[in-house]
């Protein structure tokens, strides 16, 4: 079913063949294949320390892979890093924000470090509810408050594929209704997103398939752990694939 | 096209980092404390005697900027670690020469008003007698400010994925600093002696050798240093 030449179609948003990683000794990916088009929402599911976080960093070219390859709209992630990052956005646990800035300061710094220095940070920040901030170190904001400037951050980069790692932390209802608005929004445009979760609550009517990692491949539900909430009832599988690791 | 953004994201990172070290002033007063420290203990533990206290000024005074540099090259890779703004810069699309271009001239830039605090007090403590050709004096100190920053932000961005970077940094960057110090030392000793036999062109040769080739290497390497 897999060919071991990448598809580099323009409507796979991400194609990843056999991604594995190891840290030390142990393998915490052991060959994920997973292939997400344009405009497709994909859930990604699995117990703590299965290894999301570290599909999510090796697809945003934040980590390399032990093995395998990985596409995004056709641009491999080892060896494209910069093309990838053109089109990849990643919300991470982590703000990554100045404290000693303003968070005008800091939208401003992205947008320039992003290319778009006359980007429209003032209408990026009234969208996430930070005006009344503008000019505040980041050092006062509560963890939402950070959380809120770094989606605003998104809004400015306006990437082709989102990724997204528990994204609704540390967001009130206001904040996730304002996070599943702006991946809607990329949805409509022809984006994709793949949203690490573990309550599938926040995220309703936002995913079009889920997926679940489990054992550091990508795992096929069966009905045990459909009755225990490891995956949606709505879940697609996708083919479990090796890279030759035991 | 590509380039003229590089050297955008260059500035607005020499900007950044040059911006919050204003506001938190807790980097450029730990680390100016420091020179100013060294130098006073080396003063008082030569002695009174003029001619020696002359004759250790150049020593004393690249040592104080070395130990004090190195606070400062852990300290600009400290504002991005906290609250994972390292990932968020590496996440940003362009070259990462220019990362690493805005780092370079950020630290260039702080331990040059580090130096020019050291340097003054220098003068008056070690009773120094400031030469006749001191543009070209600050040119050599320019020259050694020059390496000692290059290895010291590349090495510094090396050690900041490390939890003991602390440690690690001082046992990258010292031995590989050894001839740009002693060029500097040396050349700044002929010059403050007057150098009437022109002692100083060898060293200075030496160090501005040694400053292209970390340049280069430096720049070359940071893409292979800053990914994991």
């Amino acid at each position: 079913m897999q060919s071991s030449a990448p598809l580099l179609s323009p409507d796979l948003a991400l194609d990843a063949r056999g991604v594995a990683r190891r840290f030390g000794a142990r393998w915490v990916l052991r060959g994920v294949n997973l292939q997400v088009r344009a405009g497709e929402m994909v859930g990604l599911l699995g117990h703590n320390g299965c290894g999301k976080s570290t599909f999510m960093r090796i697809v945003a070219t934040l980590l390399k892979a032990s093995a395998g390859d990985c596409f995004v709209y056709g641009s491999n992630v080892k060896t494209e890093g910069d093309s990838v990052r053109h089109h990849v956005g990643f919300f991470s646990h982590v703000p990554g924000l100045y404290d000693d800035l303003s968070a005008r300061e800091n939208l401003a710094f992205a947008a320039t470090m992003l290319g778009f220095p006359s980007a429209d940070i003032d209408a990026a920040l009234e969208r996430v509810g930070l005006t009344h901030v503008t000019h505040e170190h980041v050092r006062g904001f509560s963890a939402g408050m950070q959380r809120r400037l770094s989606l605003a951050r998104l809004i400015l980069q306006r990437p082709r594929l989102l990724l997204l790692d528990e994204p609704y932390n540390n967001l009130d209802v206001a904040g996730i209704a304002l996070m599943n608005g702006f991946i809607r929004e990329l949805n409509a445009a022809g984006g994709a997103a793949v949203v690490v979760l573990h309550d599938l609550v926040p995220a309703e009517g936002v995913l079009d398939r889920t997926v679940t990692i489990r054992e550091g491949r990508v795992h096929v539900p069966t009905a045990a752990d459909l009755a225990h909430g490891g995956a949606s009832p709505q879940a697609i599988t996708v083919p479990a694939g090796a890279a030759g690791i035991s | 096209m590509a380039f003229r953004d590089d050297l955008r994201r260059t500035r607005a990172i020499v900007w950044k980092d040059l911006t919050t070290e204003r506001r938190s002033k807790a980097g450029f007063n730990s680390v100016a404390s420091l020179g100013v420290t060294i130098l006073v203990l080396f003063g008082f533990a030569l002695g009174p005697d003029a001619q020696m206290l002359r004759d250790a000024a150049a020593g004393a005074l690249w040592l104080a900027v070395l130990f004090a540099g190195v606070l400062a090259f852990n300290r600009s890779y400290q504002v991005e670690l906290d609250g994972g703004a390292l990932e968020a810069l590496l996440l940003y699309p362009g070259s990462r020469w220019a990362i690493f271009a805005g780092k370079l001239i950020a630290n260039l830039i702080f331990v040059t008003l580090m130096l020019v605090i050291v340097v003054a007090v220098g003068i008056v403590l070690f009773q120094v007698r400031i030469p006749a050709q001191w543009p070209a004096l600050l040119g050599i100190m320019m020259l050694g400010v020059v390496g000692i920053v290059s290895l010291g932000t590349f090495y510094a961005a090396m050690s900041s994925r490390s939890r003991a970077r602390e440690v690690l940094l001082p046992l990258l960057l010292y031995p590989m600093l050894i001839p740009v110090l002693l060029a500097a030392m040396e050349a700044t000793k002929a010059f403050l002696g007057g150098d009437l036999l022109n002692a100083s062109g060898a060293w200075v040769q030496m160090l501005a050798l040694f400053d292209v080739i970390f340049l280069v290497a430096t720049f070359l390497a940071f893409e292979y240093v800053i990914e994991v």
